[in-house]
C-alpha cells in the first residue's frame, strides 16, 4: 500500500467508502435474520457522516463490515481503492490497524490500563501516531492521563477511547452510539471532541446515534430501515455541537 | 528533566497488571505446579547425586566387579583366577563374621573380619582412612574399624576391644579407622537396617586372620576386577568351575553384593518417585491453568474485541494469553527450582552422612533444571491452549456483544429437586453444578487428585508397620538368634537353653540355595523350621502356618521370578553343602515380606540332604532379669558365631523409619494440601467472579451474608465430598503403584492402607478446601453492592 493512503488528510471529496449490493444474514438456527439488505452507499473523505435508524435496522452491523471487524455474506466494499470484501483474516487485520479508529458505546477501556496506557495499546503497533499525550490532549485530558477507567466518569473514558481511537492518525473514524451512554452535557462534550477531531485532522467520520438532534451536525445523514439505507441528505450548514437540542 | 525510560508495551503492561491482580490465584497455581518441579528436581537431583557419588568412589577406591566365597580355598588358586580372560585383578581374603564383646556394652556385637594383605593395602576395595594408620604387618591384635562404628561407640584409635575369633577370645587395637565403597550401606548378618553400634567391619593383617580362622595359605572370599569390555558373565562362570571343589556358594557380581544392591534399590525409589509424583502435579497445574484462564478470557471478551478492532492480530492476542500463562508457570517453576535445589542439596547431604560417602559430588544437571522448567511450562501451556486459542479466534465484532446469558432449562433432576423443596440457594448449587457437569467434574477430580496423594504418601507408614508387624511380632518372635558358622547337631538346643536366663529355645535351619526352573535361576534362602515353631514363623499374609513335611512352600515373587507354580519341582543347589542339586517340589505360595525364601520342615530339610538331624541357629526368649547373665555366657561360649538382637534390630528399624517418615510426612501434607488448596481457592475466586453480580442481588433481596455465602462454600463442600471417595480409591492405586515398584529384594512392601489414613487424607483435604473458601467467603461480605451492579457485563 502506497503511503498516501494513510495520509492523515485526504483530499476532501474523494470516495472514502463505496458499498455494492452489500448483504448481511445471520443464520441462527432455523432463524435467518437479513441485517443488510442490498445497500448502495458511498461516503466521502473528510465528511462526518451520521446514521440513523430503528434499533436493529443494521446500523452496527455495517459500521462493523466497514471497520473490517465483520464479513459481508455478499456484495462488495471498497475502502479508497482496497476492497474489504476480497480480504482475508489476516489483511483485514491489517487493514484495522493502519487505517480505522473505532469508539463504541461503552468505552471498551482496559481496566487495567491508564488512560495514558490504554491509548499506547494502539500507538504501540499503529505504523505512524501521534504520542498518547499530544492524544489526549486533543480530547481534554491532559491533566488525567495516569489515571485509571475506574477513576473517571463515564464522558472522561468516553473521551480517552476517542482518544485512543484518533492517536494512530486513522484514515476513518467509526464511533457506534459514542453518546449512548452518557447524559446530554457530556455527550455534548463527546460531540465537541469528535468535531474538533473531524475538523482539526479531517478524518473521515462515522457516528451511530439514536439521537436525531446529533445529525444537524453531520455533512452527511444517512437512515436506515429494516436493513436498508431509506434516505440519504447532505447538510448545506453544519451546526456546531454545543447548539444541539438533545 | 526526567530521563525517560525504557517503555513496556502497552498490552505487556496490562499482563503484568493482571498478573499482580490475580496474585492470590497465580500463587494458589505457582504452589502446585512448584510441588511438582520440586519434587521432580528433588528426586532427579538425589538419584544423580547417589549415582554419581557411587561412580566416582567406586571408580578412585578400585571397587571390584565380582565376588565370590568358597569355605576354603588354597591361596594358588588366586593365581589361577588372575588368569582367567578378562580378570584384571584378584585379592584373594580370609572375611568371617564374628562376635564382639565391647566393654561396657553387655549384648554382644557382630562383626565382619576382613584380611588385608601381606604388603601394602589393598588394591582392590580400597580403603579411605579417615583417622590413625595401617596396622604393623607383625602385630596381630592392630586393627581398622569402620568409621561409622567408631563413631557410635566413640573410639579413636588406641581403643581396645575384644572379639571371639575362630573360638578364642582376643583383645584387639584400633590403630586407624576406614571406609570402604564395599560397606557404603553396612548390614549385619540377618538384620534390616545398618545399626553402626552393634555391627562393625574389621580389618586386620593377613596373618592374623589366617591364624584365627586356621586359614594358613588359604582364602575363603575373593573379589575380582574385570577388565574394561570383559564378558562378567563368562568370568562368573570360570570362576564358579575353579572355586566348586572348595565349597564354593557362587560367585556374582555386583547386583548380588549388599551395599551395592542397597544403593540401587535407594536410587531406583528415587527415580521412580521422579515419575509418580510430579506428573500428578502438572496435570492438576494445566486444569487449575485451563479453569483461570478460561475465566478471564470470558471476562475480557469485550477487551479482546477492542485489541482485535485495533488492529492487533489472532497472533498477538493468542500470545498475549500463552505469555500470562507463561508467566503463571515462570513463578511456579521459579518456586520449584528453588525450593526442590535446595531440597535436593540437603537430602543429598543427608543421604552421604547416612550412606558413608567420604565425599558428595553434588552437581545438579543441567537436563534435570532443563526438564523441571520444560514439564512446568508444558503443564501451563497445556492448561491455557484451549483459552487463548477461543481468545484468538474470538470474531471481532462478537467479542464486542455481550455473551448470552447461559441457558438454564428445566430437565428431569429439577423436576425432581423442587420435588423436595429445596432452599433457594441450595437450588443455585444444584443447578451450577449440573450446568456445568464438565467443570464440576475436574473440580472433583482435582480434589480427589489431593486427596489421593495423602492416602498414597500416609501408606508408606501404614504399610511400613505392617512389615514391621510381620517381621516380628508374627514371625520372628524371639529376643535373640544366634547361630554357628556351620550346622550342628540338634543337642546343641538343650545347650543353649541350659544357659543363664532362656525361657525358651528352639532349632532352626537358615541355608543358602540356589533355586532354577528351566532357564531361571535364582537364590534364595532356605527356612528350615521344627513341628510347631513358635518363636520363627511361616507366614500366609498375617496369619502364621506351617510348611508341609514334603516339598517347600515359596514366596510369591520368588516364584514369579522362578515361574514355578506350586506342584511343579524345581532344582536346588544347597550351596557349600551338596555337590550335585537335589529335585525339590513346590507345595504352596505365601507372600513374600523380607526376602526370597523356600520354607520347609527341619526333618523334610535333613531328608532332602539325606543327614542326621541337624541345626544352623537356635532362636532364644529371655527371662526379663536374665539378659545380663546371658550375654556375658554368650561372649564366652566359642561355638556362637553371630547373635542377632531382634530388639535392637527393631529399634534401629523404627528408628531408621521414624526418621524418614517425619521428614516425608510432611512434605506430603503439604503436597496435598497444596493441590486441595490450589483446587478451592481457584475454584471459588472463579465463582465469585461469575455469580457476584447474583450475590450481591441476592444480598440486595435482604438474604443474609451467610445464606449468600453459603452458595459458594455449599458448591465446594459439595464438590469436594464427591472427590474423597474418588480420592481413595485414586490414592490406594497410586499406593499399590508404589508397593510395586519400591518392592526390592530385600523387603515387600505389603498394600496395606489402614482406614485412619483414608480419613486423615479427607481431612486434610476438605480442611484445605473449606479454609480456602472462607478466604474467598470474606470478599463477599466486602461486595460493594452498588458498584457491582452498575458494571456491565
Ligand atoms: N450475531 C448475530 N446473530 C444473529 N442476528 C444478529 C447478530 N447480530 C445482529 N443481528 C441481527 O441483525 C439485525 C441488525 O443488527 P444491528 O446490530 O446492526 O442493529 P442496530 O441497527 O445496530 O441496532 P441498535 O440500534 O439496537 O444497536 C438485528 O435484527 C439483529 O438482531
Ligand atoms: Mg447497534
Amino acid at each position: 500500500m502506497d503511503d498516501s493512503s494513510r495520509m492523515w488528510a485526504d483530499a476532501p471529496g474523494a470516495v472514502a467508502f463505496r458499498t455494492e449490493a452489500l448483504c448481511k444474514v445471520y443464520e441462527t438456527g432455523p432463524v435467518r435474520v437479513v441485517a443488510l439488505d442490498n445497500v448502495d452507499l458511498t461516503l466521502r473523505m473528510g465528511e462526518l457522516t451520521v446514521l440513523l435508524g430503528a434499533s436493529g435496522s443494521g446500523k452496527s452491523t455495517l459500521l462493523n463490515i466497514l471497520g473490517g471487524l465483520d464479513h459481508a455474506s455478499s456484495g462488495r466494499v471498497w475502502y479508497r481503492e482496497l476492497e474489504l470484501t476480497a480480504l482475508g483474516d489476516r489483511a483485514l487485520t491489517r487493514y484495522r490497524r493502519d487505517h480505522v479508529g473505532f469508539v463504541f458505546q461503552f468505552y471498551n477501556l482496559v481496566p487495567s490500563l491508564t488512560a495514558r496506557e490504554n491509548v499506547r495499546l494502539v500507538t504501540d503497533i499503529a505504523p505512524d501516531p501521534m504520542p498518547a499525550e499530544e492524544a489526549l490532549g486533543l480530547v481534554g485530558l491532559g491533566a488525567r492521563m495516569d489515571h485509571f477507567p475506574a477513576q473517571l466518569s463515564g464522558g472522561e473514558q468516553q473521551r480517552v477511547a476517542i482518544a485512543r481511537a484518533v492517536a494512530k492518525r486513522p484514515g476513518v473514524l467509526l464511533c457506534d452510539e459514542p453518546t449512548g451512554a452518557l447524559d446530554s452535557r457530556t455527550g455534548v462534550q463527546v460531540l465537541e471532541v469528535l468535531d474538533r477531531v473531524n475538523r482539526e485532522t479531517g478524518t473521515t467520520t462515522v457516528v451511530i446515534t439514536h439521537n436525531a438532534g446529533i445529525r444537524a451536525m453531520a455533512h452527511r445523514v444517512l437512515r436506515f430501515a429494516d436493513g436498508r439505507l431509506a434516505s440519504e441528505e447532505v447538510n448545506a450548514t453544519r451546526v456546531a455541537p454545543s447548539e444541539i437540542v438533545w | 528533566m526526567v530521563i525517560p525510560r525504557p517503555q513496556l508495551r502497552a498490552l505487556d503492561l496490562k499482563l503484568l497488571r493482571d498478573l499482580r491482580r490475580l496474585w492470590a490465584q497465580v500463587l494458589a497455581i505457582a504452589a502446585v505446579l512448584g510441588c511438582g518441579v520440586a519434587v521432580l528436581l528433588m528426586s532427579l537431583g538425589m538419584s544423580d547425586a547417589l549415582d554419581r557419588s557411587r561412580a566416582a568412589y567406586y571408580e578412585r577406591e578400585a571397587f571390584a566387579q565380582v565376588f565370590a566365597r568358597a569355605t576354603r580355598a588354597p591361596l594358588g588358586l588366586a593365581g589361577e583366577l588372575r588368569a582367567i580372560p578378562g580378570v584384571r585383578d584378584v585379592e584373594a581374603r580370609v572375611s568371617r563374621f564374628v562376635l564382639l564383646d565391647l566393654p561396657g556394652r553387655v549384648r554382644p556385637a557382630t562383626a565382619q573380619v576382613v584380611s588385608l594383605p601381606d604388603a601394602g593395602p589393598p588394591r582392590l576395595n580400597r580403603l579411605v582412612l579417615r583417622s590413625g594408620r595401617w596396622p604393623e604387618p607383625g602385630r596381630w591384635d592392630e586393627v581398622i574399624v569402620d568409621a561409622p562404628f567408631a563413631a557410635a561407640q566413640g573410639y579413636r584409635p588406641g581403643d581396645r576391644f575384644a572379639a571371639n575369633l575362630g573360638g578364642a577370645r582376643r583383645e584387639l587395637t584400633v590403630v586407624g579407622t576406614a571406609l570402604s565403597p564395599e560397606f557404603v550401606y553396612t548390614i549385619g548378618p540377618g538384620a534390616m537396617m545398618p545399626d553402626p553400634s552393634g555391627h562393625a567391619v574389621i580389618w586386620m593383617p593377613r596373618r592374623a586372620a589366617e591364624a584365627a580362622f586356621d586359614m594358613t595359605g588359604a582364602f575363603d572370599d575373593a573379589v575380582i576386577a574385570l577388565r574394561r569390555g570383559a564378558d562378567e558373565a563368562s568370568v562368573i562362570a570360570a570362576i564358579d568351575r575353579l572355586l566348586a571343589p572348595y565349597g564354593a556358594t557362587g560367585a556374582h557380581g555386583r547386583d548380588r553384593q549388599i551395599s551395592h544392591a542397597f544403593l540401587d534399590s535407594e536410587i531406583e525409589t528415587l527415580r521412580v518417585m521422579a515419575w509418580i509424583l510430579p506428573p500428578v502435579f502438572l496435570l492438576i497445574t494445566a486444569f487449575l491453568v485451563n479453569m483461570v484462564m478460561a475465566r478471564i478470557v470470558a471476562l475480557e471478551r469485550a477487551e479482546i474485541g477492542l485489541l482485535k478492532a485495533a488492529g492487533y492480530s489472532n497472533g498477538a492476542v493468542l500470545s498475549h494469553y500463552l505469555l500470562l500463562a507463561g508467566l503463571i508457570a515462570s513463578v511456579g517453576i521459579a518456586l520449584g527450582l528453588t525450593v526442590g535445589g535446595v531440597l535436593a542439596r540437603e537430602m543429598a547431604g543427608l543421604y552421604a552422612r547416612f550412606y558413608n560417602f567420604p565425599e558428595l559430588i553434588f552437581s545438579m544437571s543441567w537436563t534435570a533444571w532443563a526438564l523441571g522448567a520444560l514439564a512446568g511450562f508444558a503443564a501451563a501451556g497445556l492448561g491455557a491452549t484451549r483459552a487463548a486459542l477461543g481468545a484468538a479466534r474470538l470474531p471481532p465484532a462478537v467479542a464486542m456483544a455481550p455473551p448470552s446469558p447461559p441457558r438454564f432449562a428445566r430437565g428431569a433432576v429439577d423436576r425432581l429437586l423442587s420435588a423436595v423443596r429445596l432452599p433457594q440457594t441450595d437450588m443455585m448449587i444444584l443447578r451450577s453444578v449440573l450446568r456445568w457437569p464438565l467443570r464440576a467434574g475436574t473440580a472433583v477430580l482435582g480434589y480427589a487428585l489431593g486427596t489421593a496423594i495423602l492416602v498414597s504418601s500416609s501408606f508408606f507408614s501404614d504399610s511400613l508397620d505392617g512389615i514391621m508387624e510381620r517381621a516380628f511380632d508374627l514371625s520372628n518372635r524371639a529376643d535373640v538368634v544366634l547361630s554357628f558358622p556351620r550346622d550342628l547337631p540338634v543337642d546343641v538346643i538343650a545347650a543353649v537353653r541350659d544357659l543363664p536366663g532362656v525361657l525358651q529355645a528352639e532349632g532352626h535351619v537358615y541355608a543358602a540355595v540356589r533355586l532354577s526352573h528351566g532357564h531361571l535361576t535364582e537364590d534364595a534362602t532356605i527356612q528350615a523350621l521344627p513341628p510347631g515353631s513358635d518363636l520363627t514363623r511361616m507366614l500366609d499374609g498375617t496369619r502364621p502356618a506351617a510348611p508341609p513335611d514334603a516339598g517347600a512352600v515359596l514366596t510369591d515373587r520368588l516364584a514369579a521370578r522362578l515361574g514355578v507354580r506350586p506342584g511343579e519341582v524345581l532344582r536346588a543347589e544347597l550351596v557349600g553343602l551338596r555337590r550335585d542339586p537335589v529335585a525339590l517340589r513346590v507345595a504352596g505360595l505365601v507372600p513374600e515380606v523380607m526376602g526370597a525364601t523356600a520354607y520347609m520342615t527341619l526333618s523334610g530339610y535333613d531328608r532332602l540332604l539325606g543327614r542326621p538331624p541337624k541345626i544352623s541357629s537356635v532362636a532364644v526368649t529371655l527371662r526379663a532379669d536374665g539378659e545380663a547373665a546371658f550375654h556375658r555366657a554368650v561372649k564366652a561360649a566359642p561355638a556362637v558365631g553371630g547373635a542377632l538382637l531382634l530388639a535392637d534390630n527393631r529399634r534401629a528399624f523404627e528408628s531408621t523409619i521414624a526418621q524418614n517418615m517425619t521428614v516425608m510426612a510432611t512434605v506430603y501434607v503439604v503436597l496435598g494440601s497444596a493441590i486441595a488448596i490450589g483446587v478451592a481457592y481457584n475454584g471459588a475466586r472463579i465463582q465469585l467472579s461469575e455469580r457476584a453480580r447474583e450475590l450481591a442481588s441476592l444480598r440486595i433481596l435482604g438474604l443474609t451474608r451467610w445464606e449468600v455465602s453459603w452458595v459458594l462454600v455449599g458448591e465446594v463442600l459439595l464438590l469436594a465430598l464427591l472427590a474423597q471417595p474418588l480420592g481413595w480409591a485414586l490414592g490406594y492405586g497410586i499406593a499399590a503403584l508404589m508397593a510395586d515398584r519400591f518392592s526390592s529384594e530385600f523387603y515387600t512392601l505389603p498394600l496395606v492402607v489402614e482406614p485412619a489414613t483414608f480419613a486423615f487424607a479427607s481431612l486434610v483435604s476438605l480442611g484445605a478446601s473449606v479454609a480456602s473458601v472462607m478466604l474467598v467467603r470474606r470478599r463477599i461480605d466486602r461486595l460493594d453492592l452498588v458498584a457491582v451492579m452498575k458494571t456491565r457485563e
